[in-house]
């Protein structure tokens, strides 16, 4: 089985159809990368996978790991073990990080029926995590994002997945905004968090950060539909043509 | 914003008020209405001597006066039907059958609402840490850690019993920062007041239990006039809780309370709130009038007090917890979270009258308006010309949850001499669709989401609350504090 199979998705906000009919099977183990220009859907996609009420899904399924998806809320396909890396990761004033994080986990936890953990088990664990993605510890006294630089924020979302070891993460443009040191920082943090159980589904509009996460399959979306699927050297492909290049097929292919 | 997300912070808006029992036990009440005759009854129920007696004869003459001229103040940012004082019941008491010497000669029903209240008085006896004092309605029903507090010379009973054992200082400081000319309510109550608390901290003692009272009122009809005097002498330090609930009645009833708070010399009194008076229904109907006015006098040099409180109920919230500055080098704090939902409505914030020199003040209010509710803050910061060196930080935030709601401030600053710093910020914020949805990615439900969000907002304030009291206050705002991690 599957952990991911999304059939035929159609889904809109505020009334303006973005998917147009997504199909798109993702297996455990496995890394996909959502490749396209702006405005393509690539972050609708993600948006509506992680079950952001804002979107509402007219068409088609979604089925995940033996679930139907689209009848979840958001903290339900998070405790199901959806995790979604935010673009543009939101500042919550006066809750600490580590807070923070510690409750989401024991959300979790108790979702799967699991014990909640407390403070003592909780810290050696994230501390261990916070070397992974070479933040200092200081910043986890912080409020949640609060007075963090683009990069720290990048930073701090993949230090959360690392903590809450989704079985399918969803990184929506993960590298915007990241100089390549820091893009090489989240990449070994991505990297190291790959194994043969948890699959990805990394969104991007560069090549750039494929040469880093290296995906197993590439799909191209342009207009609210994959028009190609392939493997890692399709992004490189991308890169020296461009997305005209596609569009322009896309357009062929309706006419 | 989405529907569901709406959905969600209404339920939490609308959360049922569990406080709202009617305790049945037999009372001994006067006549409705207000006149001479009242306020003499008064007195002599409670058996006062005559400088208590021309006191309140005083203070009445002035609020009738008022009264005639219409002088309710309508300045505040409020709105309510005109209050017929003469439909008011002026003193309200249990019954009791014997004259009370300890706590267990109580009427077991009200022990039986304390305990329900979460206050054990008898438990409170064994429990050290915080010694507490019970208003019923019109009157003090008792008082824990009596005995273990007068070893040390720390003064802690009802108001009425303070006038029987201690007119001096009474007579010395009863009306010395409120006077009964300073407003209508102020007025009001200085002529009807039946009890309260008094406190008194001798020189060099530091009290080493939080002292704390409970208000609650029970019948119906009533007024709750209740006045708390706390005197920390030269070096004292003392921290005060105050808590406060109400039955569920439809109609409107009116507490008008006054808090007078005295620090001489390099003393400190830290001033603790949780109120939770009923705030009326989901339509606005019922609720407490909450018209209150606590001021606290920094007598002495190096003096120090500090409000916080935490205001989630109320129909209507005046009040205007407020320090003068006098002696050299003395500070004054405040920090307020204000909640209100449905049709709740506050005016309140806080007065700073700098007079000493180096004086310095920091206020910090937070303000939540959910549903229907309006939340005004409404501050004065005054330096005085001889203020020299005086410094004042004032930090305002409002938090809009829904769209139905309003924030409003109005603050004022008002400066006599150069040398003065001061420093306002303010902020006003919507509990966001993404702040939400982030939330609620990692696991957290809506409801946890949104109670997580409203304690960052709070934190400030919450930090300043001694550890029992935030627990209150938390689970009053339906939040889950931080743990020890972060």
């Amino acid at each position: 089985m599957s952990l991911l199979e999304i059939k035929n998705l159609h889904a809109s906000v505020d009334g303006h159809e973005i998917l147009k009919g997504i199909d798109l099977t993702i297996n455990a183990g496995e890394v996909h990368s959502i490749m396209g220009p702006n405005g393509s859907g690539k972050s609708t996609l993600a948006q509506v996978l992680s079950r952001h009420p804002a979107y509402e899904v007219t068409q088609g399924q979604a089925i995940y790991n033996g679930k139907d998806l689209l009848e979840m809320k958001p903290e339900e396909a998070a405790c199901e073990g959806i995790f979604l890396a935010f673009q543009y990761p939101v500042e919550i004033p006066g809750i600490g990080n580590a807070y923070f994080l510690r409750s989401a986990l024991n959300a979790i936890r108790k979702y799967r029926g699991e014990d909640e953990m407390d403070a003592i088990d909780f810290l050696p664990m994230f501390r261990e995590k916070l070397k992974l993605l070479e933040m200092d510890d200081k910043l986890m006294s912080r409020s949640v994002n609060e007075g963090f630089s683009g990069g720290e924020k990048k930073r701090n979302e993949i230090l959360q997945m690392a903590v809450l070891e989704p079985k399918l993460a969803i990184l929506d443009e993960t590298d915007s905004g990241l100089d390549i040191d820091a893009l090489k920082i989240v990449a070994k943090g991505v990297n190291a968090l790959r194994n043969s159980e948890r699959a990805m589904l990394v969104v991007t509009h560069y090549q750039r950060l494929l040469n880093y996460i290296v995906p197993d399959f590439v799909h191209v979306l342009v207009d609210g539909r994959i028009v190609r699927s392939g493997g890692k050297e399709l992004a490189l492909e991308l890169e020296e043509k461009g997305y005209v290049f596609e569009t322009e097929a896309r357009q062929a292919m309706l006419a | 914003m989405s529907s569901s997300n709406l959905e969600t912070i209404r339920s939490l808006a609308e959360q049922d008020y569990k406080w709202g029992f009617i305790t049945d036990i037999e009372e001994e009440r006067v006549p409705k209405g207000l006149d001479e005759k009242t306020v003499r009854l008064i007195s002599a129920k409670k058996n006062e001597p005559e400088f208590m007696l021309q006191w309140r004869l005083k203070a009445l003459h002035h609020w009738q006066s008022l009264e005639k001229a219409q002088a309710e103040p309508t300045w505040a940012n409020i709105k309510y039907p005109p209050i017929d004082y003469q439909e008011i019941v002026y003193y309200s008491a249990p019954k009791k059958k014997v004259n009370l010497e300890k706590l267990e000669d109580l009427d077991p029903e009200i022990l039986r609402t304390y305990e329900k209240l979460g206050i054990p008085l008898l438990e409170q006896k064994r429990l050290a840490g915080v010694a507490v004092d019970a208003v019923f309605d019109s009157v003090s029903v008792g008082t824990t850690f009596k005995e273990k507090l007068s070893e040390i010379g720390v003064i802690f009973c009802s108001f009425s019993e303070a006038v029987q054992k201690h007119p001096e200082l009474i007579q010395k400081y009863l009306g010395s920062v409120v006077p009964h000319t300073d407003n209508f309510f102020a007025a009001l109550n200085a002529a009807v007041f039946t009890d309260g608390s008094f406190v008194y901290v001798p020189k060099g003692v530091r009290c080493p239990l939080e002292l704390s009272t409970y208000f609650r009122i029970n019948a119906a009809d009533t007024g709750q006039f209740e006045r708390t005097l706390i005197i920390a002498d030269e070096g004292a330090y003392v921290s005060y809780l105050e808590g406060c609930t109400a039955p569920i009645r439809d109609q409107n009833q009116l507490h008008a309370a006054v808090v007078e708070l005295i620090a001489l010399d390099n003393a400190q009194i830290k001033y603790s709130t949780v109120q939770n008076w009923y705030p009326g229904d989901k339509e606005g109907k019922g609720g407490i009038y909450n018209f209150v006015t606590k001021r606290g006098k920094c007598q002495g040099v190096n003096s120090k007090i500090s409000w916080t409180q935490v205001e989630t109920g109320s129909a209507i919230t005046w009040k205007y917890p407020s320090c003068i500055l006098q002696g050299d080098n003395s500070v004054g704090e405040f920090y307020s979270v204000a909640l209100t939902n449905n049709y709740q409505q506050a005016d309140t914030g806080t007065k700073m009258i700098h007079i000493g020199k180096n004086s310095r003040s920091t206020v910090v209010s937070k303000g939540i308006s959910a549903g229907h509710g309006q939340n005004t803050y409404r501050g004065q910061v005054k330096i005085m010309k001889g203020a020299t060196g005086a410094r004042n930080y004032t930090q305002c935030d409002s938090l809009l949850i829904g769209d139905k709601c309003g924030a409003h401030t109005f603050p004022y600053i008002e400066v006599r001499n150069s040398t003065a710093r001061m420093e306002h910020e303010a902020s006003t914020s919507k509990i966001g669709e993404d702040q939400l949805f982030y939330l609620r990615q990692r696991g957290l439900s809506a409801e946890d989401a949104v109670s997580m969000i409203v304690n960052g907002f709070c934190k400030r304030v919450f930090k300043e609350l001694p550890m029992e009291f935030a627990v209150e206050a938390q689970k009053l705002l339906g939040v889950s504090l931080e743990g020890s991690v972060g």
